[in-house]
Parts: structure tokens; sequence; C-alpha cells
């Protein structure tokens, strides 16, 4: 070989390196991801979040200071279970990165971390908005983001191996952090066991499986399909003999159906953070659950 | 419990072989002595299993062990990073697919349909004032048509390259390749390569497919100056900046197979684009572009009539160059594309075309220097002032300004040998409503006060559309 191609090949491969001393760029899709990285990566990753809380993740543009962001990531953390189907791929594919397409090391999906729920038996989009894989809203559970932190602490470790020990240490000091907050949260929670509600989307679904909340409707018909007021004079008729004790929004949904159905049928909306960001109490994932959790115990019996 | 089961099989076998005992006790106490090696041997075996599986058990509940990095580092194969594994760890899907078809691309298929009503005769629609683009302009015929039906098949080849084919059938029962085309998965440094057949990356609607419009048509700058649509029958080359301002770079090269070029014996010209892109705060995000087009046109016949009114067929020969400015921005609540959005789009385009027009080619064959400046733009807006409810608005104008006819001022011809060269400005205004039931399905109505013929009355269109897609789910382009 030339010294020419020699020194080409040698700085392509050097571009493609991570410099020594650089932090990680890890751009993630939802608030959640992002408060993760920035618990196990510290001063090692420089995270941007491409998504707020008030936002649908179903919906997003592929607008050109996220394409512009996904061209420098080290590291992209997607939920996954096709949620950003509508636009991730188009931000991978502009970006011209590499190293973040899927199936690199650059690429992390959470829900491949995790049991999924409702993984649909029948796949039809007359069912409205459904996933093939499952349920992707699986920030709720508390047990799914420790999964997701300890494959994500190994990834970071392949990703940036001279900081290893670094990461494996963070990791471990949030596993045993997260491990304590999850006892106390359960121990808080336990009066929430069979406690009725209806849901919005079918979003809470991982929030009320683990709290043992007893779902009795949702709002939308199917997912993704806003309810129609026959639907809602439906959820009346049902409901107003057995209410829920309260109706759980999330932030970003639009209010009015649930405001609509609070009234007639004599039970309080209670709006979630359900992302980091979604509340000024949910500043991180540990705010997220706590606030979650008061704003659930808040309701009277 | 689970360790006596083969202990216990062991002993029912070891009795079921082995020959009945001798009365020599030492043999029974040989054979004693052995079954309790062997009992060890298997309770060691069963634990080191039982502690093997509980292992595998508690990878899959957490992928990793975040305690032993350094092992899953060494172990490459076992290393927690590795994408073959975390595959391999998904959730399996409920529906099982045959390994035959486990590959097959995506593909999603779009129907779409308009009913057209005009008040004028859309056989006689043009855009006066300027040489025809051959391609799809116009309102439609009157009455119920069906519009192409779009088929879009896309999957990565390898790790290197990825494939997309889109077609379009008509409703004239023909296949036209719209997009075919590879394009580059892995190259270094923000770089992207595409060969085949493509939309340019000129403009900003231009790349931008039919069923994702926000109108019925194109406007009429691209009418006139692409045909509806430049498609590049060649390579295009981006390259991303590193930065957190959105700026790319394109350049490409074709052979020119479409209006305003025409297929030659060579490589036909260059584009150049270049996009700027960022935020506004939460709430409103934009993207602005610039591009430069530069091709040659060899015998670019188009009919007109002459003087006499009788139908002649002329045509071009020369540079065509055209450059272009684009600027999108889009503002919902906090991104929250869901509820509201309002989206203003502009492109104005500027073409000049200089080289030779001959006169009635099959017979009297007249040739002399040819010149022109045109241009065009439009201003558009769309608002979904409801979750599924949007409304638009758009003015297209277009100034075909005076062409430098040289067989018209060296008096070999009068002016009116060229009567679809009569300096026009064509305008329009449209206004749009549609009724988005779902992602995947989209009804629309449009009302067009179209202005392009220079003589006559101004045309009233009004327009009924569906677009609905299905199979596998799209993502846009911003």
């Amino acid at each position: 070989m030339s010294p020419f191609i020699h020194s080409v090949l040698a700085l392509l491969i050097l571009g493609a390196a991570l410099p020594a001393d650089a932090a990680i760029k890890v751009l993630a899709t939802t608030a959640d991801w992002g408060a993760l990285a920035t618990e196990l990566g510290g001063d090692r990753v420089n995270v941007y979040i491409a998504t707020s809380a008030l936002q649908d993740v179903h919906r997003v543009d592929a607008k050109p200071s996220l394409v512009a962001r996904a061209r420098t990531a080290d590291l992209l953390i997607a939920t996954g279970a096709d949620l950003e189907i509508g636009w991730l791929p188009i931000l991978v594919q502009e970006s011209g990165n590499r190293r973040i397409q899927p199936g690199s090391p650059g690429y992390f999906e959470a829900a491949s971390q995790v049991k999924l729920l409702e993984a649909p038996t029948r796949l039809d989009r007359s069912l409205g908005d459904i996933h093939p894989q499952g349920n992707p809203h699986i920030q709720l559970d508390p047990h799914n983001i420790a999964a997701v932190a300890k494959a994500l602490t190994a990834r970071l470790i392949a990703l940036d191996p001279a900081q290893g020990q670094y990461y494996a240490q963070r990791g471990k000091d949030f596993d045993a952090r997260w491990e304590q907050a999850i006892q106390r949260w359960e121990s808080k929670a336990a009066a929430l066991k069979q406690v009725p509600v209806v849901v919005m989307h079918r979003d809470q679904i991982y929030l009320c499986q683990w709290l043992g909340l007893k779902e009795l409707a949702a709002i939308e018909p199917k997912p993704g399909v806003p309810p129609s007021a026959g639907h809602l004079s439906q959820l009346v008729n049902a409901l107003s003999t057995s209410p829920p004790r309260m109706i759980l929004l999330n932030a970003y949904n639009d209010p009015k159906a649930a405001r609509w159905l609070s009234e007639r049928i004599q039970a309080p909306v209670v709006i979630l953070p359900f992302s980091v960001g979604g509340s000024p109490e949910a500043k991180d994932l540990f705010g997220l659950l706590d606030d979650t959790l008061n704003k659930l115990l808040a309701v009277p019996k | 419990m689970r360790s006596f089961m083969p202990v216990a099989a062991l002993a029912a076998l070891t009795s079921a072989i082995l020959p009945s005992p001798g009365n020599a006790a030492d043999e029974i106490a040989t054979l004693r002595a052995e079954f309790e090696t062997l009992k060890i041997e298997y309770a060691d075996r069963v634990t080191a299993l039982e502690a093997r599986i509980e292992e595998l058990e508690s990878a899959s509940a957490g992928k990793a062990d975040s305690g032993s990095p350094p092992r899953n580092l060494v172990d490459g194969q076992n290393s927690p990073s590795d994408p073959q594994i975390a595959g391999a760890q998904e959730a399996p899907p409920s529906t099982s697919r045959s390994t035959a078809s486990a590959f097959n691309p995506a593909i999603s298929l779009i129907l779409g349909g308009t009913f057209v009503n005009t008040s004028e005769d859309p056989r006689s629609w043009r855009l006066s004032g300027f040489t025809p683009s051959d391609g799809e302009v116009g309102p439609g015929e009157r009455s119920f048509n069906l519009d192409e039906s779009e088929l879009a098949v896309s999957a990565n080849v390898d790790p290197y390259f990825t494939g997309t084919m889109i077609a379009a059938l008509s409703a004239e029962d023909e296949i036209e390749v719209e997009e075919a085309y590879v394009r580059t998965l892995a190259l270094p440094s923000g770089f992207t390569a595409k060969a085949g057949r493509f939309f340019s990356g000129l403009g900003y609607l231009n790349e931008v497919h039919r069923h994702a419009w926000d109108f019925i048509d194109q406007p009429f700058a691209y009418q006139v100056f692409f045909g509806g649509q430049y498609t590049q029958n060649g390579v295009q080359v981006k390259w991303l900046a590193p930065t957190d301002l959105f700026i790319e770079l394109g350049a490409e090269s074709g052979n020119g197979e479409t209006f305003p070029a025409t297929r030659r014996n060579a490589t036909n010209g260059g584009t150049f684009f270049v996009h700027f892109g960022g935020d506004l705060g939460d709430s409103t995000s934009w993207r602005a572009g610039a591009s430069y087009m530069d091709v040659r046109a060899a015998d670019r016949a188009y009919e007109d009539s002459n003087q006499f009114g009788s139908l002649v067929v002329d045509s071009f020969t020369g540079k065509s160059r055209t450059w272009a400015v684009d600027a999108v921005l889009k503002w919902s609540p906090y991104g929250d594309l869901a509820r509201r959005q309002l989206k203003v789009q502009g492109e104005y385009m500027h073409r000049r075309e200089d080289g030779q027009l001959a006169f009635d080619v099959e017979a009297l064959n007249l040739s002399d220097a040819y010149r022109s400046e045109q241009s065009g733009w439009y201003l558009q807006t769309v608002f979904q002032f409801l979750p599924r409810w949007r409304v638009g608005l758009r003015y297209d104008a277009l100034d075909s300004g005076s062409p430098n006819v040289g067989l018209v001022s060296s008096g070999q011809l009068p002016p009116d040998a060229f009567p679809l060269l009569r300096s026009s400005n064509p305008e329009r205004i449209s206004l749009m409503f549609d009724w988005n039931p779902s992602e995947f399905s989209r009804l629309r109505a449009q009302y067009d006060w179209d202005d392009a013929r220079a003589e006559g009355d101004r045309d009233r269109i009004f327009r009924l559309q569906y677009i609905f897609g299905i199979g596998a789910h799209g993502a846009h382009k911003y």
C-alpha cells in the first residue's frame, strides 16, 4: 500500500474513533432517556434532547436542528418499538452519520431491553395506531428504567472503554439509589392497589401495571383515535354506576375530552408529568416518579 | 428437586444396562462406589447448569452486568454492545414470520384520486409566455380522475447501502419509475451519496412526493420550470456540516433526461444546493436554501402555432440556467404537532436560457439566436387549526419576460409566429381545506382562481381529492 493510502486510511479511522478526552455526544429522543444518560454518564456525556414532555412523541417534525444534532451524535438513544417511526428514520438518514445507524453501537433502543406489554396479536391499522412490538411507553415502570440503565451503562462502556470504570461506578450508584427509591415508591403506593382509573391513551399502562391500578377504560376508543361524542357518552353511561377514582392525563394531552368526562362522572382529572419535564417537580427520573405518585396519592378516596 | 431427577434416572438406567450382580460382595461394593462417584459428578453438573440458567435469566432481565464490565469488554463475543445480541434480546414479535419473508423490504402504497370541475375548458389550459415543460401540468381533466398509485419499496442492501424504488402506476395503465436509487449508509464525515433516479434536492418542494403536498398540485413555478418536479438520473453527493446550525451542501449531475435539459450523448450539467436551518425557541423551526442548476438542451422541441394558426414544431438548443431560493417556517405550540401547526413557505425561481431557437423544424427550419429571462414565485401558508383539520392559502405568480427571438428581431418572422412566447404574467390564488382522519388518510377540497391563460376569462377550478396510504409507516422529511 502506498504511504498516501496509508495516511488516508489512518485519517479515516482516526476520524471515526472517539477522541480520547471528548465527552460522548448523546441525542436522546425523549427527556427520560436524556435524564438517564445524564445520570449514568455524568460529565462524560453531552446530552441533547429531541423532544419535550409537552410533545406527542409519535408526531414530531424531523426538523433541521435535530438533523444537525444527529450529525454529530456519538450515541442515539431512542425508545424504539416504532414510537419514533414517523421521524427518527429521517433524522438518521439525513444525518449522514454512520455511527448512529440502527445496528451500530451508537444506536440504542430502550424498549428492546424490557418486556413490552400489549404486543398485538392482530396487526391491522383499523385498530388504530398500534405498535407491532408492543406498547412503547415504558418509562413509568421503574423496573423498566432499571433494566434500561443496566444496558445503557454497558453501552457507554463499550463506546468509551477508557472511562469504563467511571461508567461502571456511576451505573452501580444509580442502580443502588434507584432500587432504594423503588422500595420507597412501592411502600408509599400500596394504597393505590386496585384503585379504579380511566386513562387517556393507553400510554399509562406500565404505570397501572406497576402500581396495580385498575384501568376501567381509555378515553381514546383506539390508540391515536380521538374520542367521538358517541364514545364519550357511552363512557359516561358505563362509568356512572362505578366511577373511577380519577382520570389520568398526560402533560401533552389535550385536556378537553377528559374535563368533559370528569364533570359528568364526578371524578377528578389528574395531570401526570408522563415524562421528565412534564411538571416543574419532574426535573429528573426520580422527580418524575415522585411527582407522579404524589399526584396520584393526593386524590381523596 | 431438580438435582435428584437425573440421579434417579441414572440409577434406573444403570440397573437396566448392567447384568444382574453376582453374589460376590466386592463386586457390589465396587458398583456402589462407582455409583456414588457418578452421583456426585452429576450433582455437580446439575448445579453448574442451574447456575448457568440463573445467569442467563438475569442477563435477559437486565441485559448486562454492570458490575463486571472488564469481562464483557475482553470477551468480545458476549459484549452487551454487540447489536446482534441486542437484537436477539428484543421481545419476540407475536406474529411469527417465515424465514423466507423475514427480509422482505418495507412496502407502502398510496392510493389517490380527484374530482375536477373547471369553468374553462381544461384542454385550453396553458401557462402563457412559457415553452411547455411537457410534465404534469394543469388542473387535470374534468370529472373523476384516478391519480397515480404510488408504490414504494425500500430496504437496506447491506451495512453500506440502502435501496428505494418508487413506482407510479398511472390511470393510463402505465408504470413510471419515479425514483429508483441506492444511497450510502456508512460514508464518514457526514457525507451521503445517492445514485440512480431520484428527485433533485434543489428548492424545497422538489423532493416532496405528491401525497405529501399541501395542495393538490405543484406551484406554477415548478410546473413551468421543471414540469412539476426535476428528476435527476445520475448521482448526488450531500455533506452535512458538524455544526449545531443545520448546514447542508449538495451537488448532483446526471444525464439530463428531463425538462429543461435534454438527453445528449454525454453527462449533462449539474445542480448545486445549500440548505440552512434551525430553531427559534421551542415552538418555531425554519429552513432556508439556495439552489443553482446549469444544464444544456439540444433540440428541445415543443408545439406552437405559426402566424397563420397552424401547428408547427419549434425547438430550442442552448444553455438553461436556473437559480432558486426557498424558505420554510413552521410554528406549533411547544413543537406539539398534534394540536395546532402553522406552516409558511415560499420559493423564488429564475431561469435564463441562451441559445438558438428553430422555427418549424419539420418544414421551414429557420434558426437564430434566442435569449429569455423568466421568473416565478409562490407563497403559501397552511394552518392546522384543530387536530385533524387544515386550511391553506397559496399565491402563485410568473413573469415570462420578453424573450429576445433573433428570427423576429431580424425581421425574418413576425412576432405572432411565436404566440406561446408572447409576454405574459400568469397568476393564481388557491384555497385549500383538508380533513385528516388519521396519519394515513386525507380528504381535501381546493378552489383556484387561475389566470394561467393570457386570453379569455379567469378559470375557476374546484377539485376534491383523496389520499390514502397503506403498508409500511412512512417518515416524512421536514
